[in-house]
């Protein structure tokens, strides 16, 4: 598959998740694994540009298919994205751990609507928990990197 | 975790499906979007020895009219039944409710045929196309059937469905009455529904009181014999079995379906 515009070729077994696949295999940590349910959104990845729960999807699924990471979203000089600078800018998070999987759910949802209202925040958001709790700093974020618009 | 070992198979068509899974024998399984699937193999609920991922036959993703009726592809993902023009102007009832199914990471895998075929009481789509009358297209190794979804849901994680054979297409007949509702009573947006009401016109489905999606009958007949909705909706938990587990006790998914109901019924008929 192509994890980052970088293809990663290797054998693994057919039960292979992958989240475990892009954490094992192709070295990338930033993705976590949460509550390993489909619940909790932490290993949210792009797949082909849609943000999926890579603990619910084999590895064997997304074999010749583009996979996105929050470590692919940086330009090549290191800057960072503008989702992720709206993170950092609004302090969209506390303890960090479910950040990358917000983040990933923010550049899938801006990419369908790119001027989403707060509800639409929020709804759109659904699918991740924040454990800290830490949803109005979040909320604001998205909000914030929308109206940059640069939320593509 | 991770699921119990299995072997992985790729099918490129439907044919080669159907050769797969019938080489494959009882313990095969087939494999759409996995979002009912891998959860329970995770937790060994189901340990299949192959699974067949047909999530690559893209000729049964589709939304299209057929006929007169509007035929959907059983590997058509929530997101994209949710998003369908077609569906939004012909079906709205399944085009919301398939957009209330889950997360949006989840409706992005999940596939309307997986989650009927899965078959769980509880899920929003089986009682969808309870309601609107759908058929239920098969093929199998004894070739291609329809199936009423009236006669689809057996029983909790069952179909009638046999061994090796494939849904591929839900059939849905435009509905004679315009009004629509889905009513769905959850703690949190992933969960399951404790209970759920679909309505169209003067039909009505029940989510999470029985081991299948239930049609209201005793509210549909009540509505034929021109009662009020409001009274109507008092027999919503006529005829049904709910199960009890933490979240609700028999009474309390009882009342919930009356609630529902009557709530369904006011707003299907506010968009009449």
């Amino acid at each position: 598959m192509t994890v980052n515009g970088t293809t990663v070729d290797a054998e693994v077994p057919d039960r292979t998740l992958l989240v475990h696949f892009l954490r094992d295999v192709a070295g990338l940590t930033a993705t976590n694994v949460g509550c390993d349910t489909t619940s909790c959104g932490a290993c949210t990845v792009l797949l082909d540009g849609q943000s999926v729960k890579s603990c619910t999807v084999l590895a064997a699924q997304a074999d010749g298919h583009q996979v996105t990471t929050v470590e692919g979203l940086a330009n090549g000089d290191g800057e960072m994205h503008p989702v992720q600078r709206a993170f950092h800018a609004e302090h969209g998070l506390q303890c960090g751990f479910c950040t990358p999987g917000m983040v990933m759910a923010t550049v899938s949802l801006l990419a369908e609507n790119p001027r989403p209202t707060e509800e639409q925040v929020r709804t759109g958001l659904e699918g991740n928990l924040c454990r800290c709790t830490g949803y109005h700093n979040i909320v604001r974020a998205v909000l914030a990197a929308a109206d940059g618009g640069e939320g593509q | 975790m991770i699921p119990a070992p299995f072997t992985y198979q790729r099918a490129g068509s439907v044919d080669e499906a159907l050769s797969l899974a019938a080489e494959g024998g009882d313990d095969a399984k087939f494999l759409a979007g996995g979002h009912s699937l891998l959860p329970l193999m995770k937790l060994r609920l189901a340990v299949p020895d192959v699974l067949v991922d047909i999530g690559r036959l893209s000729e049964l993703s589709y939304v299209r009219e057929d006929n007169g009726h509007i035929a959907v592809g059983a590997l058509t993902t929530h997101h994209d039944v949710a998003n369908s023009g077609l569906l939004g102007g012909e079906l709205p009832l399944l085009a919301h409710a398939a957009g209330q199914v889950g997360d949006p990471q989840i409706r992005h895998r999940g596939t309307i045929g997986g989650s009927l075929v899965h078959s769980d009481p509880a899920g929003d789509l089986p009682a969808v196309i309870l309601v609107l009358d759908a058929t239920l297209v098969a093929q199998g190794p004894a070739g291609r059937r329809e199936i009423p979804a009236g006669e689809f849901f057996e029983g909790l994680f069952e179909t009638a469905l046999e061994p090796g054979e494939l849904l591929t297409e839900i059939r849905i007949p435009r509905p004679a009455q315009a009004g629509w509702s889905f009513q769905k009573f959850t703690k949190r947006a992933i969960d399951w529904a404790i209970v759920g009401a679909a309505v169209q016109g003067d039909q009505v489905a029940l989510v999470h009181m029985g081991s299948t999606p239930l049609r209201a009958t005793a509210v549909e007949q009540a509505l034929a014999g021109g009662a009020a909705p409001a009274d109507a909706a008092a027999h919503a938990a006529e005829g049904t079995s709910p199960p009890e587990d933490i979240n609700a006790d028999r009474e309390y998914r009882e009342h919930l379906a009356r609630v529902l109901v009557a709530r369904g019924l006011a707003e299907a008929r506010s968009r009449a």
